[in-house]
Formats: C-alpha cells, sequence, structure tokens
C-alpha cells in the first residue's frame, strides 16, 4: 500500500471489511443556539458542560483547603474563623472534592467525552436522558452551594455526615438548612448519575462499533465502564442514608437516632443505630474510593502507553484486575470502622480483604513499570503527570496496608497519618491523572496544544508541592498529631516543632493552590491561541483521534463508522513504517507489518 | 458467537492474536443480544431493587429491637393489592393484543391501567389517612416510619412508571403513526417495568405481614 499516513488510507478503502449497515442513530440535530450549547444532547457537549462545573465547584473546594491550612498554620490570622466555620469547610472540601468534583468529572466529563469516541459510536445510546443527567447534576451542585448562604451556614459534620451528631443542634448546621441541603444535594446527584450511567453501561456494551470487542476497549473505557458498575451498586447505599437520614432529622423518625440527651433535655429520638449508618455510607463510601480510581487506572494506563510507544504489558491482566478491584471493592468497607465498635472479628475479615485487593492493584503498578521499561519514553506533559500518578499511588498504597491492618489502625485512626494516606491515593493520584488526561485529550478538544512552559511549571509546582504538603502529614500523624481539630497552638502534648511543620504545610499548599491558577490561564489562553496540533498529535492508535474533522463533529464519524481490526495499543509493530498503527487499520492495508511480532 | 460467549470467555481472549483478529474482526458491537431499552429497563431494575434491599436490610437489623410494634394491616391494603395484580393482568392482555397488532385493544387496557394505578396511588393516601388518623403517626414507632416509608418509595417508582405509562399511551394512540416495532416494544418495557412494581410491593408488603 503505497500510502504516506494512516488519513491516506483511511480515504482508500481497499479490500476491507465493510463497515456494518446498522439504522442510523436517531441523533438530535440542534436548531438554535440553546439546544445547541445549553440544552444540548451531543455527549461531547454534555461532557465539557460536566467538566465545567465540576471544575468550578473544586475550586471552591480549594478556596475552602486554603482557609483550611490558614486556620492550622496560622490560627489568628484569619478572623472570621472559628471553630464553626473549620468544620463547615473541612465538610464541604471532602465532599465537594470525591463527590461533585471527581465523580462527576472522571464520568460525567471524561465518560461522556471519550465513551462514544473511543468505542466508535456516534453519541451515546440515550442522548436526552444524557443531557437531563447534567441538568439534574448542575441543579445537585446549586442545592450544594445554597447551603453556603442558608442561616446556621452548610454542614459541618465531617464528609461522613454520621449520625447522631451531624443532626443535632451542637454541630455547625445540624439544626438549620445547612445538613438538610446536603442530604438532599447528594440524593439528587445520586439520581442525575444513575441516568448517566445508564448510558457509558449501555453505549459500552451495546453501541459499539463493528470489530470492536469488549477486549479491544482502550482502558480508559475499561476504566471508566466498571466504575460506573459499581456506582450502579454502591450510590443506592448513600440515596438510602440520605432520604432515612433526613427524615430522622425532619419527621423525627429514628432510623439512625438513639436516645440522647441533648443540652440537658432528653430528645423525642429512641433506638436508632448510628453504626447502620456507617455501615451503609462505607458500603457506598469504599467503592466510592474505586469509582474514582478505576477511570484514574484506566486513563493513564492508554497514558502511559501512548507517550512510552509501546503495548501496555498484560493487557488482559489490566482489564481482570479493574474487574477484581471492582468486586472486592465491595467486601472492605468497613475498615473504615475499626474504631466505631464493632465486633472486632469483622475487623479480622475486612482486614484480610482489604489486603487481598492490595494483589491486583499491584500487579497493574507492575504493569505500569513493565510498560516503561525499555520504551521509548516521552517525557510530554501528560506523561510527566502519569509517572507522577504511578508513584503517588505507590506511596498512598502502602500507607494504606498500614492502615487496613487493624491494630495498627488504631492508634493511627485519628491523626493526620490517615489525612496524609486518602489525599495520596484519592486526592493527589487521580488528580494528577485529571490533568494528565486534560493535557492529552486537550487538542482533542479544541485543536490545539496547552502551552507547554505554562505546563511543566504546574507540573513540577504541583507535583512536588504536594509530596511537601502530605510527607510531612505522615509524620504528624506518627508523633499523634490529631485530625479534625480546629486549632492545635498551645496543646501541651504536641512538640512545638509540629506548629512550625503545619506552618511550611501551609505556604506550600497556598502556593500549590495559585499554581492551579495558571493551569486554568493555560486552558483559557490555550483555547484560543495554542499552538495547533492537528490530527492525531500523539500519533494514538484509538478511535476518538481517528474522526474525519477534529475536534470530532456532530455524530462523532462522518458518514460511516469506522470498523476496528485491532486493539488499541499498536505501538512499535515489526515492519511498519510508523511505529503505530490505528485501530481503523485494515492488515492488507499494511502487509509489511507484523502485528503477530509484535 | 455474541450469543454463546461466557464472561470468561470473553476476558480470555488474547485481542492482539492474529487468529482471534480475525474473529473479532466480524464482531458486530453488542455484547448482549438485548434492545437498548431493555438493557435500560434492566439496569434501572437492578439499581431500584438494590435500592430496595439496602432498606430491607436495615428494616431487619431494626426490627429484632424490643420497641418495634407491629402496625395493624387495614383492610383497604389487600384491596390496593389486588389492584397492582389486575393491572398487571392487564397489561398481560396488552401485550398479547399488541402481538396481535389489536392497537384498538391496547388502547383501552392502557386506560384502564393508568386509572388502576391512580385507583392503586389514592388507595395508599387513604391507607394513610386511616393510620394517622388511629395515631399511627411516622414518627411513633419505627414500624410505622417504614411502613410510610415503603409505601411512598413505592408510589414514587409508580408515578415514574405512569411518565412512561404515558409515553407508551402517545406512541400507540394515533393509529396512522404507530409505528408498530416500535410501539410492541414500548408496551412490552412498559408492562416488564408494571410486573416488577408488582414483585416489589409483594416483597414489601409480605414483609411488613409477616415480620
Amino acid at each position: 500500500m503505497a500510502a504516506d499516513s494512516y488519513e491516506d488510507i483511511a480515504v482508500d478503502k481497499g479490500e476491507v471489511i465493510p463497515a456494518l449497515e446498522v439504522p442510523p442513530q436517531d441523533l438530535y440535530h440542534a436548531k438554535s443556539f440553546w439546544t445547541r450549547w445549553i440544552f444540548c444532547q451531543d455527549a461531547k457537549i454534555i461532557g465539557i458542560q460536566y467538566s465545567i462545573t465540576a471544575i468550578s465547584i473544586g475550586l471552591v473546594a480549594l478556596v475552602l483547603s486554603w482557609l483550611m491550612r490558614l486556620q492550622l498554620g496560622f490560627p489568628q490570622l484569619v478572623p472570621f474563623l472559628g471553630a464553626a466555620e473549620y468544620y463547615q469547610f473541612v465538610t464541604m472540601h471532602g465532599m465537594i472534592m470525591v463527590i461533585y468534583l471527581l465523580t462527576a468529572l472522571f464520568l460525567g466529563g471524561f465518560g461522556n467525552y471519550l465513551i462514544p469516541l473511543m468505542v466508535g459510536a456516534r453519541d451515546m445510546v440515550f442522548p436526552y436522558v444524557n443531557m437531563v443527567s447534567y441538568w439534574v447534576y448542575l441543579l445537585a451542585v446549586l442545592v450544594l452551594v445554597a447551603s453556603f448562604f442558608v442561616p446556621g451556614g452548610p454542614t459541618g459534620a465531617g464528609w461522613t455526615l454520621y449520625p447522631p451528631q451531624a443532626i443535632t443542634s451542637g454541630t455547625p448546621g445540624g439544626d438549620g438548612l445547612g445538613i438538610v441541603l446536603m442530604l438532599i444535594s447528594l440524593s439528587i446527584f445520586v439520581v442525575g448519575f444513575t441516568m448517566g450511567g445508564l448510558n457509558y453501561v449501555i453505549t459500552v456494551l451495546q453501541a459499539r462499533t463493528r470489530g470492536m470487542t469488549l477486549m479491544r476497549l482502550p482502558l480508559t473505557v475499561w476504566g471508566i465502564f466498571t466504575a460506573t458498575v459499581l456506582a450502579l451498586f454502591a450510590f443506592p447505599a448513600l440515596i438510602v442514608s440520605c432520604i432515612m437520614m433526613t427524615l430522622d432529622n425532619l419527621l423525627g423518625t429514628s432510623f439512625f437516632m438513639p436516645a440522647l440527651v441533648e443540652f440537658g433535655e432528653q430528645s423525642e429520638y429512641s433506638g436508632g443505630s448510628p453504626i447502620l449508618f456507617q455501615h451503609l455510607f462505607w458500603f457506598f463510601g469504599h467503592p466510592e474510593v474505586y469509582i474514582v480510581a478505576l477511570p484514574a487506572f484506566g486513563i493513564v494506563s492508554d497514558l502511559i502507553s501512548i507517550h512510552a510507544r509501546k503495548n501496555i504489558f498484560g493487557y488482559r491482566m489490566m482489564v481482570w484486575a479493574i474487574v477484581i478491584i471492582g468486586a472486592l471493592s465491595f467486601i472492605v468497607w468497613a475498615h473504615h470502622m475499626y474504631v466505631a465498635g464493632m465486633n472486632p472479628w469483622f475487623g479480622y475479615f475486612f482486614a484480610t480483604t482489604t489486603l487481598i485487593i492490595a494483589v491486583p492493584t499491584a500487579l497493574k503498578v507492575y504493569n505500569w513499570v513493565i510498560t516503561l521499561w525499555k520504551a521509548n519514553i516521552n517525557l510530554t506533559i501528560p506523561m510527566l503527570f502519569a509517572l507522577a500518578f504511578i508513584v503517588t499511588f505507590v506511596n498512598g498504597g502502602i500507607t494504606g496496608l498500614f492502615l487496613g491492618n487493624v491494630i495498627v489502625d488504631v492508634p493511627l485512626s485519628d491523626t493526620y497519618f490517615v489525612v496524609a494516606h486518602f489525599h495520596m491515593v484519592m486526592g493527589i493520584a487521580p488528580v494528577l491523572v485529571v490533568f494528565g488526561a486534560i493535557y492529552h485529550w486537550f487538542p482533542l478538544i479544541t485543536g490545539r496544544f496547552l502551552h507547554e512552559g505554562m505546563g511543566k511549571i504546574h507540573f513540577w509546582i504541583s507535583f512536588l508541592g504536594s509530596y511537601a504538603i502530605y510527607f510531612p502529614m505522615h509524620y504528624l500523624g506518627f508523633v499523634g498529631v490529631p485530625r479534625r481539630y480546629f486549632e492545635m497552638y498551645d496543646s501541651e502534648y504536641m512538640a512545638v516543632s509540629t506548629n512550625y511543620l503545619n506552618q511550611f504545610i501551609t505556604i506550600v499548599a497556598l502556593i500549590v493552590g495559585f499554581t492551579q491558577i495558571l493551569f486554568l490561564y493555560n486552558i483559557i489562553t490555550s483555547a484560543k491561541f495554542g499552538k495547533k496540533a492537528g490530527k492525531n498529535p500523539w500519533k494514538a492508535c484509538s478511535l476518538e483521534w481517528r474522526t474525519p474533522e477534529v475536534p470530532a463533529g456532530h455524530g462523532n464519524f462522518g458518514k460511516e463508522l469506522p470498523v476496528v481490526y485491532r486493539w488499541a495499543y499498536d505501538f512499535n509493530v515489526p515492519g511498519a513504517k510508523e511505529d503505530f498503527i490505528p485501530q481503523d487499520i485494515a492488515p492488507d492495508q499494511i502487509p509489511e507489518a507484523k502485528a503477530e511480532a509484535t | 458467537m455474541k450469543k454463546k460467549e461466557t464472561i470468561f470467555q470473553l476476558l480470555t481472549q488474547k485481542p492482539w492474536d492474529p487468529a482471534q483478529a480475525k474473529i473479532d474482526n466480524m464482531h458486530d458491537g453488542e455484547t448482549l443480544n438485548l434492545s437498548k431499552g431493555k438493557l435500560g429497563l434492566r439496569y434501572i431494575m437492578v439499581v431500584s431493587s438494590i435500592f430496595f434491599s439496602l432498606f430491607i436490610i436495615t428494616y431487619s437489623d431494626r426490627l429484632v429491637y424490643a420497641d418495634w410494634q407491629q402496625m395493624p394491616e387495614p383492610l383497604l391494603l389487600w384491596f390496593n393489592t389486588l389492584i397492582l395484580f389486575i393491572s398487571s393482568a392487564f397489561f398481560i392482555s396488552a401485550q398479547t393484543a399488541a402481538k396481535n397488532n389489536q392497537f384498538a385493544k391496547v388502547k383501552q387496557k392502557l386506560l384502564i391501567i393508568g386509572f388502576l394505578a391512580f385507583a392503586f396511588l389514592l388507595g395508599q393516601l387513604f391507607v394513610w389517612l386511616q393510620l394517622i388518623n388511629l395515631g399511627y403517626y411516622v414518627a411513633a414507632n419505627p414500624a410505622n416510619a417504614y411502613f410510610y416509608v415503603f409505601t411512598a418509595l413505592h408510589g414514587l417508582h409508580l408515578i415514574g412508571g405512569l411518565v412512561y405509562w404515558n409515553m407508551t399511551i402517545k406512541k400507540v394512540w394515533i393509529t396512522s403513526d404507530i409505528v408498530v416495532v416500535d410501539a410492541k416494544h414500548t408496551v412490552e418495557l412498559c408492562a416488564i417495568y408494571w410486573h416488577f412494581l408488582l414483585a416489589v410491593w409483594v416483597v414489601l408488603f409480605g414483609l411488613m405481614l409477616f415480620s
């Protein structure tokens, strides 16, 4: 085949399998500005809407974290910050980051943009439901934001919202609208997510293009798909606990509320079980960790493979590991409750399952590292973030092994060691992947690169800065500095040096936080003035780069859907002219390539 | 080939293997031999089942405590249950009529089903009123709380079903515009959801009756 590039091959089809004749998908074609950009049914626009909303509310969480850090490092500095405000900020920061930012961004943002493009579909299977899912999510965010402006402010119960304290008057927002709005917002979020999840699951299962078997899917799709299935099982537990706690709060039922004396008065409650809430919450809460982590695993696998120009090592095992981690994530939840007073035998069971989950997780890490072995590593910005992810995830994962053991967890449970652990493993690690993914797919969305210089500054400050923040926290935890305390300045049992360390962490946190503004500036300016990327600038094999126009138009793939002939990792195939073969290039179009020798 | 593949066979494929590639190239991209609508409905039923199962687990956890006082079951509840059974039976006959292209009958039966659904919801509200008048308030006892929660959530699911029922009615109403395959499919999906809600109610009612 005398073709200079794969673009020529894509035009000159030659002797290849024709596209499957399927009835055209009933796509809604926008007729006005409103239906094209606002109430839009195109998954790509919905993905961008999800991403902008998630990042916007994420910025609120970032500012809250600055305020918390200022309080911890320099308690006298911010006059309006008292105990109540501190707890409110902790709660809102945690909830926003975990649910409204990371879950929404990975599944609603990347899921919507990438799934149809990567599986070779024109759109999600139920575009209308998909659109409604975004608006319901936005409503959930607005209800959450509204809680900042109600009398008493937002809830300060901690992101876990444990009763009875979450709905008693001693807790900030506990006897006002704060907690009610939080519970309602979470319930709305779950409803919206269920609508989105319906689309992600069915599009992946039923709307792939010809030749795209499940085992030819890029790992990004596997990650997002499995995470959505986890959410399908886990989110009902969240909405059930929200409904029951709302009723406890508003109607005086006693699902979770035991008999208690509040400010010297016997309350109306009796007989409810706070531990029951904890079980329900963590039955959602632990899979939630993997709802965030699995898409990150998938995306990072693709980033590493593409930017190291080598097929992912152990593709099948990577898929198995994703599925096994997903399944195991449902039988580890009570490791969050070792100190909750449950039967110690339970603790041993959950410690064992927790440690078992390290096996498939470690397998993934090994495979990433082996993929890099003797690879042609391009230290592009997405690759830098991917490498940083591996290191950070290993660090956070190893402290997870400490905390998974009951006997080690008990003394460390209420210290900064836990704060350091979960921030490394499910805060910093997935956020690094988010950044890497944005740098990687920005040319797909806008047709332009993000500015590399700004990108490098952003990467190094964010990466090294987050280590400067969280490494010392492990030490703080070991020396016994308790978490959840809003002021530690003159505590006698803590060494004075811990105060200096807290001040150092605060300063670094502010610097890292401000660097994110540089990132936003980069996004805004590069979208308009960035270097033009052209088609498939990273020379990837997956289908999202094979649309006739970049960014992809409505319906994604011109007149005919692509036909897939290979997996998404045909890099450096012996004999091939270029170091990659896209998924829709037929073997007889490149007879010189010897795929079997890969 | 997609119809006979087990999940283990699927997950052990080697996508890079040239022999496997030849099989894969002919794959039409569908994993299951199911319409998207049917799969979507199954998704919703799975989520709802997990949702109700979690409530049932908390219910069984709570009812063993000494303060649990069983509520009476008004006769009207039995009557409401009967209404649900009848509406499911009507759906079965509506499906048969749709299969035989007798859309006039389908319309008639769908209207009866809608009427029965409203009757059921009103009936449930009357049960609530009866119980409230007898002093069984929601916060008075955990058994009461669960009763009101179960009936309310089941009712909400039925209201959601009525939205889909409305779409079904629209699809079969204007005879000239009936796209037969589409209309049959919609009637079938609506029927499955109705049977599902009947099953959920039977489980919830049985649970409250025999615990």
